[in-house]
């Protein structure tokens, strides 16, 4: 076990391409780091340089005391799960998980004890003497788990281990590699492109866009606090609604105004964000959270913000219940949010936010309580929490907090 | 009762779909046992007259001289009493022939190792080392696939002559015959090996890389293991084409370090049949390679990467 350090780590490719810039990133001993992103983030690149097996091109990684750049993947004393599991299929499980120790000359006797050990953590002590072809999903999974486990690594390092399975078995083995992780208590770096995946499991997650860290935070703190649009609207589902917002000058309470409707906002809200007060009079970037909305019918009058100050009205377009709650989708007359930040969101969605229709037209998603009647069709008063709503600068895309707007990615290390 | 009319419930639930379902599965099924049948009749037809003069070299050679030269082979069904192992035991007897079927060992083995080893080698270097020039040199490994054996004859052996040391000489040694097949047999072994190897997942390799396996680790482990399908054809095309090659041995071989081939070609005789010896001479000559397939077939039809990944 070992903490791992990424100094100003960066990757371009023979061809020119770059994968990944500057990146600072240091795990402590003992940490779940997860790293996500949308595809071709750089977060795979990054965690190939730190396995080994992609050269670094700049900066440097240590691990432990000891700085790995020249070190070749079978030095380096960190095991890799890969996304595929590779298993050596000619091989047993027993010989699969025993694979590593036997290519460092571990007695026999030692392997079997050590295999016998990792089977039993993972329940697979009934498949020790199984080809992998004879395996379901999860079971090849969890053999690709004992071979990293066996080896009592440095460091675990994870590439999109859950993606080849179905939905259900992957979260039963969500919870049970975080499970193992916190008895072995060993470093771990953690691939995903699900942020589902990267909020349950990280001590910390590590945002990447474009071969660049957007930040690092708890799961929580990168909830409450996204440094950026790309941040915003990438954690979360359904995803933080972005709308063109413009905020008033000169009245109090302040006042921000989307699509012609007026929300007033509370004091609070600059305490919070002593840096908004410098956007008075200018357009900023609001963002809100679906389940910071609510149907207005539902929210007691005397609540923090009450109805008056926060409704915005519009028609419900679509209304999907989900059970515990009720995805109410409606459009406001906003100008929608065109930065980069949020054409690779869209892009990372597989849909297009440009010219689909004429306007300004914002689509939202707010996430009622079930208790609501609202149906498809029918006119809607929403209520919105604007203690909070988020906010970024709409020319850089970052949120707009203290004086240290954007930057908070430097508390963090 | 219960039982049965679910049975039928469930057996009549196609047939509900659409009434010519069915009919036109039976149809299908019996056009498609036809179709089979046709094939494996036409495919016997010539198993059977493939095999007839095999058959009836190993019915001559278990005749003696004056019945061979009295009557065809196929007499030996109205004359059972024919059947002896004499000729078997006089051609045993002569020392020339022991010793050409030593030197098709002795030529055969090497060649087909030799052959195995260095182009699993090479074929693990083409497929997954980063080396300068690695394309161009496999490139031309495959260009040398269209060179034939006869255009080199005369160079090599030319070659060959110029190469003694002490009193050895490479032109007319089992040695000379051994490295002419063995460079000759590369370029398509390499061929062959080099895409089944770039076939196996990079995944695994580069597991077996985190699992902390050298390059040579990685080789013998996980790749020659893997590759056991293609390097085994590969074994038994080699065996058979150096086992049957006539051309080379007579280029390359003299009396000493002849194979059976060259044996029994000199053995032959113009108009006058010497069958005694040509015939059980040629079934021995058939017999090995027959047996060495017959043990590697299995790892024809084996597919070996199912489960490895995803």
């Amino acid at each position: 076990m070992a903490e791992v350090a990424l100094r100003g780590v960066g990757k371009v490719y023979p061809d020119g391409t770059r994968a990944v810039t500057d990146l600072d990133l240091g795990i402590a001993d003992g940490e779940f780091l997860v790293l996500v992103g949308p595809s071709g983030c750089g977060k795979t690149t990054a965690l190939r340089m730190l396995a080994g097996l992609e050269e670094i091109s700049e900066g440097e990684i240590a691990i432990g005391d000891r700085v790995v750049n020249r070190v070749p993947s079978r030095d380096r004393d960190v095991a890799m799960v890969f996304q595929s599991y590779a298993l050596y299929p000619h091989l047993s499980v027993r010989d699969n998980i025993g694979f590593g120790l036997s290519l460092r000359k571990v007695p026999k006797a030692e392997i079997r004890r050590q295999v016998d050990h990792a089977a039993q953590i993972l329940g697979l002590t009934d498949y020790l003497d199984k080809k992998p072809r004879n395996l379901s999903g999860g079971q090849r999974q969890r053999v690709a788990m004992g071979r990293a486990i066996v080896r009592q690594p440095q460091a675990f390092l994870m590439d999109e281990p859950l993606s080849n399975l179905d939905a259900k078995l992957r979260v039963q083995m969500r919870a049970e590699i975080a499970r193992i992780q916190r008895d072995l208590g060993v470093t771990t770096v953690y691939v995903t492109h699900d942020q589902t995946e990267a909020m349950t499991l990280g001590d910390r997650v590590a945002v990447m866009k474009k071969g660049v860290l957007q930040q690092v935070a708890p799961p929580q703190e990168l909830y409450d606090r996204p440094a950026n649009l790309f941040v915003a609207g990438f954690i979360g589902s359904p995803a933080m609604n972005l709308l063109q917002g413009s905020l008033s000058d000169g009245a109090s309470p302040a006042r921000l105004t989307v699509g012609g409707q007026t929300l007033e906002l509370p004091a609070s809200v600059f305490d919070a964000r002593p840096a908004l007060r410098g956007f008075l009079g200018k357009d900023v970037v609001v963002g809100i959270r679906p389940e910071d909305m609510e149907d207005s019918r539902l929210v007691p009058a005397d609540a923090a913000g009450g109805p008056a100050g926060g409704t915005l009205t519009s028609t419900a377009e679509l209304v999907e219940a989900m059970g515990s709650d009720v995805l109410v989708h409606f459009t406001v007359q906003a100008a929608q949010v065109v930065t980069e930040d949020t054409r690779e969101l869209a892009r990372d969605a597989g849909t297009d936010v440009l010219g689909k229709l004429e306007g300004p037209h914002t689509d939202l998603v707010a996430r009622f309580s079930p208790r609501t009647t609202v149906k498809a069709g029918d006119p809607v008063t929403v209520h919105v929490d604007t203690g909070r709503l988020h906010f970024f600068d709409i020319e850089s895309g970052a949120a707009i907090w203290g004086e240290d707007a954007g930057s908070s990615r430097e508390d963090e290390e | 009762m219960s039982t049965t009319e679910t049975g039928t419930a469930a057996a009549g639930t196609p047939g509900n779909d659409g009434s010519g379902a069915p009919r036109r599965g039976i149809a299908a099924r019996i056009v498609g046992r036809i179709g089979g049948g046709v094939a494996q009749f036409l495919l016997i037809v010539v198993a059977v007259v493939w095999l007839v003069p095999t058959f009836g070299l190993l019915v001559a050679s278990l005749r003696s001289t004056s019945d061979n030269g009295a009557s065809g082979w196929w007499k030996v069904f109205s004359k059972p009493g024919q059947l002896t192992f004499s000729a078997y035991s006089d051609l045993l007897g002569k020392g020339d022939f022991v010793d050409s079927f030593w030197n098709t060992v002795l030529i055969t083995v090497p060649a087909t190792l030799l052959v195995v080893v260095i182009a699993s080698l090479a074929a693990y270097a083409f497929a997954w080392m980063e080396f300068p020039g690695r394309d161009w040199l496999f490139l031309i490994v495959v260009g040398l696939l269209v060179v034939p054996v006869q255009v080199a004859l005369l160079p090599v052996a030319k070659l060959y002559g110029s190469v003694r040391i002490g009193s050895f000489h490479l032109f007319g040694s089992i040695a000379g015959v051994v490295l002419f097949h063995v460079a000759f047999g590369l370029p398509f072994a390499i061929f062959l090996l080099r895409n089944f190897f770039a076939g196996i997942p990079r995944d695994l390799l580069e597991a077996a890389r985190m699992d902390g396996g050298s390059e040579w680790t990685i080789f013998r482990r996980v790749i020659f293991p893997l590759g056991g399908p293609a390097i085994a054809s590969l074994a038994i095309f080699q065996f058979l084409w150096v086992w049957n090659d006539l051309l080379v041995a007579l280029v390359f071989a003299d009396t000493g370090s002849q194979p059976m081939t060259k044996w029994l070609q000199s053995q032959m005789r113009q108009f006058t049949g010497n069958i005694d010896i040509l015939a059980p001479g040629a079934f021995l000559s058939l017999i090995v390679p027959l047996a060495v397939f017959f043990a590697f077939q299995r790892y024809f039809v084996q597919g070996v990467l199912a489960g490895s990944v995803k």
